[in-house]
């Protein structure tokens, strides 16, 4: 699909990591897309994706270069936010504190445990196959607070959750082919646009 | 179902290191600094190139003791190296939960014919490229991310730039080539059929291309990640400076906003004299590590 100029605008943050998978299943969806890197990108946006890489590094980066009250502004609004793993990390408690859960990082251990599993979303996989959901150093909720809904758990575990237009997953959709998450992702979007 | 240690998971932590900088470090302490400064990973070894280069004599993996003390110290993945073949460096590395291995130039080789199949293996493996037929027949042996060499140790980036354009020159000209010119291709870059069409169809390599070699300054970051390098290893180039930490903060900021000039200056400022340098061109054949790999 090509984005026409009616196509959602989805900030995707690109201060570190696997911000080039996203952008790719973002336009493949006819989005369109701009890297985030200071606040002036924010300005507009009708979605944010936040990749994974290293919470580390990206914690040293939005300080750097002041995120952190503006991207508050950008949910407070209601804007939409997905998050995969490092990228949920970023929005729980102990980072942004914009999404009610605390994480706890490399939960599952070192890359030698990194792998795949299938899962079922509601709302998501309903009656179809499961998604492939890819983990790498990946952490995962251990608490969540009563307004967040748990989508799916891994070993008891969470590892999809929503609290509002806030969505957070402790996998990597953009690393396989299934785009139903970000195509939930952008209904959301979407959803708001209608409300607005 | 679950699968640990697919090639996608593998590939996948190459990829999650994007736009980061990955720091050698041969203590706890410049592990540290380096986490703090916003590494993306660290490099865990004994001495870095620009030493491994002064001390001469066999570079073989580093002390486990040394490697683990790195991992207890840090959040961020750990890789360490082993020597070109030597897989009983790499089932160590793999015993201790390292979670990439760097199979390197950097090292004195183990095997002059052959490299470690890195299928054998459930850590990801990093391999240097110089060309493209080098990084291909790397990833034949299932290296999940391809480097470029450069020249290690010497804070030149003139090798690492050589490289870098000959990898992305090559996979430009495969995107201009018929299906019969692509099996003459694949037999001159000695790689197999399959992944070279995937990079003549997709203009790129099927794992992340990274940079190594010869980066000492903000500004070497932006220049090899306009290049088309995905993210930059610094080798001696941070802890042989004159202050590591600033300058280690400022090869971050430049690789976050490489496109940037004025980002790049701004970091570029007062940094304190760069490591000391040596001149690929001014050195003798049997000094330079790029040739080292087959």
């Amino acid at each position: 699909m090509t984005a026409t100029t009616d196509a959602p605008l989805i900030g995707v943050v690109a201060l570190q990591g696997g911000f080039a998978a996203h952008e790719r299943m973002l336009r493949g969806l006819g989005a369109r897309v701009r890297e985030v890197r200071t606040p002036a990108d924010l300005e507009g946006l009708e979605g944010l994706v936040w990749p994974g890489g290293e919470s580390t590094t990206m914690t040293l980066a939005v300080e750097r270069e002041g995120l952190a009250e503006p991207l508050r502004a950008l949910v407070a609004d209601g804007t939409p936010v997905f998050g995969t793993c490092a990228g949920m990390i970023m929005l729980d408690r102990a980072h942004l504190g914009l999404l009610d859960v605390l994480c706890r990082r490399n939960a599952f251990g070192r890359q030698l445990h990194s792998f795949e599993a299938d899962l079922h979303v509601p709302g998501v996989t309903d009656g179809q196959e499961p998604i492939r959901a890819v983990f790498i150093r990946a952490p995962w909720v251990r608490e969540a607070g009563p307004d967040v809904e748990v989508l799916a758990e891994v070993d008891g575990h969470p590892v999809a959750v929503r609290q509002g237009n806030l969505l957070a997953v402790s996998f990597h959709p953009e690393l396989s082919d299934d785009v139903r998450l970000h195509r939930r992702f952008l209904e959301l979007v979407l959803a708001r646009r209608g409300d607005r | 179902m679950r699968d640990e240690s697919t090639f996608r998971v593998k590939a996948g932590l190459a990829e999650m290191l994007k736009g980061g900088v990955i720091m050698d470090v041969v203590t706890p302490e410049q592990a540290k600094i380096a986490e703090e400064a916003g590494a993306a990973a660290v490099m865990a070894l004994e001495r870095v190139p620009a030493d491994i280069r002064r001390d001469g004599g066999v570079a073989r993996m580093s002390d486990p003791a040394m490697i683990k003390g790195i991992q207890e110290a840090v959040s961020i993945p750990v890789m360490a190296k082993a020597r070109i073949g030597h897989f009983a460096e790499a089932q160590v590395l793999e015993a201790l939960e390292v979670d990439f291995i760097d199979e390197s130039e950097v090292l004195t080789p183990a095997d002059e014919a052959h490299h470690i199949d890195k299928w054998a293996f459930k850590v990801p493996f990093v391999c240097g490229a110089t060309n493209l037929g080098e990084a291909l027949r790397r990833i034949s042996e299932g290296a999940a991310m391809i480097r470029s060499k450069g020249e290690a140790g010497t804070g030149d980036i003139v090798e690492a730039v050589r490289h870098l354009r000959s990898i992305r020159g090559e996979i430009r000209r495969l995107g201009t080539l018929d299906e019969m010119e692509l099996y003459g291709a694949a037999k001159e870059l000695r790689a197999p059929i399959e992944l070279v069409r995937f990079v003549a169809r997709e203009g790129r390599l099927p794992v992340p291309l990274f940079c190594a070699g010869g980066i000492a300054t903000p500004a070497d970051a932006s220049l090899v990640m306009q290049l088309g390098a995905e993210a930059v290893f610094v080798g001696s180039g941070i802890f042989k400076s004159e202050d590591p930490e600033r300058r280690a903060r400022a090869i971050v900021e430049a690789t976050t906003h490489y496109q940037d000039p004025a980002r790049v200056a701004k970091a570029s400022e007062g940094l304190g004299a760069a490591m000391e340098s040596l001149e690929t061109r001014t050195l003798e054949e049997s000094q330079l590590l790029a040739g080292r790999g087959w």
